[in-house]
C-alpha cells in the first residue's frame, strides 16, 4: 500500500518533467542498446567459428610425434619418427573410444596434368579419413583397403586442384596426374568444403593410400601422424586417455618418461578459437558498460539538480507528514524507474539495432537470454547506485529550511 | 467552545547556537488553546513567531519546556514520529501556497493522505473532493495549479490542509502574497471553517488582522506580551463586500 503510493508519487513527479526524463534516460538506452548489440555480435561470430569448427569434425584428435624439449633440444615433429604403422594398427584394433582412425603421411609438391601443373600437397591415408574430417566423395569413387595394402597409385582429389588440373571442365576420373614423377590415376574427386574459418582452402588437397605416400612417395617408414574420431565430443577426453595408454605401452615407456606423441583434440582447438573471440566479447562489452556507466551518471546528476530544485517541493512534502524514509524512497523510486525503463527501450532498440547489423551487414548475430538479464539487472543496479545519494540528501533537509527555500 | 485543550504550552525555551553565540529566540512561551478558537499570533520579524510556528507544527522541538498537542507530549518524539504527527493532526498552510507544480488541485489535495497508508484510492479521492467543496473549488478539481489566480492557489492549500482532518489548521502568513480583496476572501474563508469548529492558529506580521480572530497572542523577543479575547471579531465579509470590485475582470 504504502510502496504503491509511493510509486504513485515518483510518477506524477516524473510526468511533470517529461523531456528532462527522457534525455537521462536516453543515456541508459544507448548505454543499454549497445552492450545487447556487441554481445549479440560477440556471440554470434563466436556460434559461427564454433559451427564452422564442428563442421571440420567436432570429435577429431590429432596425434603427432614428438614432444617437448629433449636434452633442451626441441625438434621439428615432422622429423619425429616415433609414430609407426604398428601403432596405428593396435590403436584401429584396441581402442575402444574411437570409431575411425587413419594414419597420415604427406609431401607438398607438383602435380602435373598435361600442360597443367598446381602445387599442392599429397597426404596418405585410409578411407576412415573421410569420416574423420567429414569429407565426401561427390563423383567416382574412394580407393579400397586392397588399395591400401597394394600400395596402389590413386588418387582422389579435391576440388580446387581439379579447376586448376583441369581447367576446361573435363572429366578428370580416370585421368593420370603426376605427381614427383609419379603417375597417379584419379577414382574420385571430393565434395566442396570451402575455405575454414582460418581461410584455409580445405578443397586444395589430394588423397592417396598412406602405403602408395610412404613407399612409392617419401619412402620412410614412420608416420607423420595420426587422425581418429572420438565416438562422442564428450568423449574425447577419454580417447586421448586411452590413446595415450596404448601408444605408451607400444613404445615401452617407463613410467616417468615424457610421451614422445601429443595428442590434440578438436574441442581444445575450439576452445582456442572461441577464447579469441571471447576476448573481443568482452572487450565490446566494456566499452558498452563504460556507456552505461555515463548513462548512471546521468541520473545521478541530473536527481542531484533535481532534488536541488525541488527543495520546496521535499520541504513541503516533510511539513504534511512525509518521513525521511518517504523522502528517499521517492527519488529512488524516481531514479530506478528511469533506469529501468530506459533499460526496457534499451534492451528492445539492442534487439531491434542486432537484427539491422544482421540483415544490413550480414554480420551473425546471437543474443543471449543472459545479456538481456543482465543488462537489465545492471540497470536497476545502476539506478539504485546512482540515485541512491541524491535520495539521502533529500531525505536528510531540514524540513524548515526547505519549506522557506527561495 | 469546547474545553478541549488542543494545544499546551508551558515554559518553552528555544535556543539556536549560531557561532559563538547563543540566541534565544523563546524565552518561556506558555499559553492553552482550546478546541474551536482561531488565535492570531503576532509579532515583529525577530519576536520569535516563526520559531514558536515550527515548534507548534512539530516541525521543531523546543530546547526545554513541555509542548502536548492533542494531549500527546511532542518533546521527546523522533522525527519520524513528529511526521506522523504532522500527516494526522496538523494541516498547514504557507504564505506562498507551496503546491505542487503542473498538478491538478485534486491531486495536491490528496498528498497529505497519499503518506497514510490508512487510506485507499477511492476514500483519497472522496476526501479532497470534500475538501475542495469546502473551500468553494468544487468547479476547480482538474485545473492544475499554475492556471489558477493566487486566491485559487490559496483556496486550493488550505482544502490541502484540511484533507487529513486535523485538531488544528497552523496558516502562515496565510493572506501575505495576496491583494487586499483576495486576503479578505481567503480571511472569510477562515472565518467560516471556525464557525464549523475548526481550530486555527493565525501567524501574520499584520495587526489588521487580530480584529477578525477570536483571540489575539502577541510576542516580542520571545515572550508573550499581550494575550487577549476578542469576543466580537469582525466579519471578514462584510469587509470584502465593501471593498471596489474594480480588480474584478
Amino acid at each position: 500500500m504504502r510502496f504503491i503510493n509511493l510509486l504513485k508519487i515518483a510518477l506524477r513527479a516524473l510526468n511533470n518533467n517529461k523531456l528532462r526524463c527522457f534525455l537521462t534516460m536516453l543515456g541508459i538506452i544507448i548505454g543499454v542498446a549497445s552492450v545487447i548489440t556487441m554481445l549479440a555480435i560477440g556471440q554470434g561470430s563466436k556460434n559461427s567459428i564454433k559451427a564452422q569448427i564442428s563442421e571440420m569434425g567436432s570429435n577429431m584428435l590429432m596425434i603427432h610425434p614428438g614432444t617437448g624439449q629433449r636434452g633442451g633440444v626441441r625438434q621439428s615433429a615432422d622429423d619425429m619418427q616415433t609414430l609407426k604403422v604398428e601403432d596405428y594398427e593396435t590403436l584401429r584394433d584396441n581402442a575402444k573410444y574411437i570409431t575411425a582412425i587413419s594414419p597420415q603421411v604427406s609431401s607438398s609438391g607438383q602435380f602435373i596434368n598435361g600442360n597443367n601443373n598446381y602445387p599442392s600437397s599429397l597426404s596418405g591415408i585410409t578411407p576412415d579419413y573421410l569420416d574423420i574430417r567429414k569429407l565426401k566423395v561427390k563423383s567416382g569413387e574412394m580407393f579400397t583397403d586392397h588399395d591400401i595394402a597394394t600400395a596402389a597409385k590413386v588418387c582422389v582429389l579435391g576440388q580446387t586442384v581439379v579447376d586448376n588440373l583441369f581447367p576446361n571442365g573435363e572429366n578428370p576420373i580416370g585421368k593420370v596426374v603426376r605427381f614427383n614423377k609419379i603417375p597417379l590415376t584419379v577414382i574420385g574427386v571430393l565434395e566442396e568444403k570451402g575455405t575454414n574459418s582460418m581461410g584455409q582452402d580445405q578443397d586444395d588437397v589430394v588423397l592417396a593410400p598412406y602405403t602408395t605416400v610412404m613407399k612409392r612417395v617419401l619412402a620412410i617408414d614412420y608416420i607423420q601422424g595420426l587422425f581418429a574420431s572420438a565416438i562422442d565430443e564428450n568423449l574425447s577426453e577419454e580417447a586421448s586417455d586411452e590413446i595415450t595408454a596404448i601408444l605408451r605401452s607400444n613404445h615401452k615407456l617407463k613410467d616417468d618418461a615424457d610421451n614422445d606423441f601429443n595428442i590434440r583434440s578438436q574441442q581444445e582447438l575450439s576452445e582456442m578459437m572461441s577464447s579469441t573471440s571471447d576476448m573481443m566479447t568482452v572487450l565490446l562489452a566494456c566499452i558498452a558498460g563504460i556507456s552505461l556507466l555515463v548513462g548512471g551518471i546521468g541520473i545521478m546528476n541530473i536527481m542531484y539538480v533535481s532534488v536541488t530544485e525541488r527543495t520546496r517541493e521535499i520541504g513541503l512534502r516533510m511539513s504534511i507528514g512525509a518521513r525521511g524514509i518517504d523522502i528517499l524512497s521517492q527519488f529512488l523510486i524516481e531514479a530506478v524507474i528511469i533506469s529501468v525503463t530506459g533499460g526496457i527501450i534499451g534492451i528492445i532498440m539492442g534487439i531491434i539495432a542486432s537484427w539491422l547489423v544482421n540483415v544490413i551487414a550480414q554480420w551473425p548475430i546471437y543474443i543471449q537470454i543472459y545479456s538481456v538479464v543482465l543488462s537489465f539487472v545492471v540497470c536497476t543496479v545502476t539506478g539504485i547506485f546512482f540515485g541512491w545519494y541524491p535520495a539521502r540528501k533529500a531525505a536528510n533537509l531540514d524540513p524548515i529550511e526547505a519549506i522557506r527555500y527561495e | 467552545m469546547s474545553d478541549r485543550e488542543i494545544i499546551v504550552l508551558e515554559n518553552i525555551r528555544r535556543n539556536f547556537i549560531v557561532g559563538d553565540e547563543t540566541v534565544h529566540a523563546l524565552r518561556g512561551v506558555s499559553f492553552r488553546i482550546r478546541e474551536g478558537e482561531f488565535v492570531t499570533i503576532m509579532g515583529t520579524s525577530g519576536s520569535g513567531k516563526s520559531t514558536l510556528l515550527n515548534i507548534l507544527g512539530c516541525l521543531d522541538t523546543p530546547t526545554s519546556g513541555e509542548y502536548l498537542l492533542d494531549g500527546i507530549s511532542v518533546q521527546k518524539m523522533s522525527k519520524n514520529e513528529r511526521a506522523v504527527i504532522r500527516n494526522r493532526k496538523i494541516g498547514f498552510v504557507f504564505q506562498n501556497y507551496n503546491l505542487l507544480p503542473k498538478t491538478t488541485s485534486l491531486d495536491n489535495v490528496e498528498l497529505p493522505l497519499l503518506y497514510n497508508s490508512a487510506y485507499n484510492a477511492k476514500e483519497r479521492r472522496e476526501r479532497a473532493i470534500r475538501a475542495l467543496d469546502a473551500v468553494g473549488l468544487h468547479d476547480r478539481l482538474y485545473h492544475r495549479s499554475n492556471q489558477m489566480s493566487g486566491g485559487q492557489q490559496q483556496r486550493v492549500a488550505i482544502a490541502r490542509a484540511l484533507v487529513n482532518d486535523p485538531v488544528i489548521i497552523l496558516a502562515d502568513e496565510a493572506t501575505g502574497n495576496l491583494d487586499t480583496r483576495t486576503s479578505f476572501s481567503i480571511l472569510t474563508l477562515f472565518q467560516e471553517l471556525h464557525a464549523r469548529g475548526r481550530t486555527i492558529i493565525f501567524v501574520t506580521h499584520n495587526p489588521e488582522l487580530s480584529d477578525f480572530s477570536s483571540r489575539n497572542i502577541v510576542l516580542r523577543d520571545g515572550r508573550v506580551i499581550s494575550d487577549t479575547y476578542n469576543d466580537h471579531p469582525a466579519s471578514a465579509r462584510e469587509v470584502y463586500e465593501a471593498l471596489p470590485k474594480e480588480t474584478d475582470l
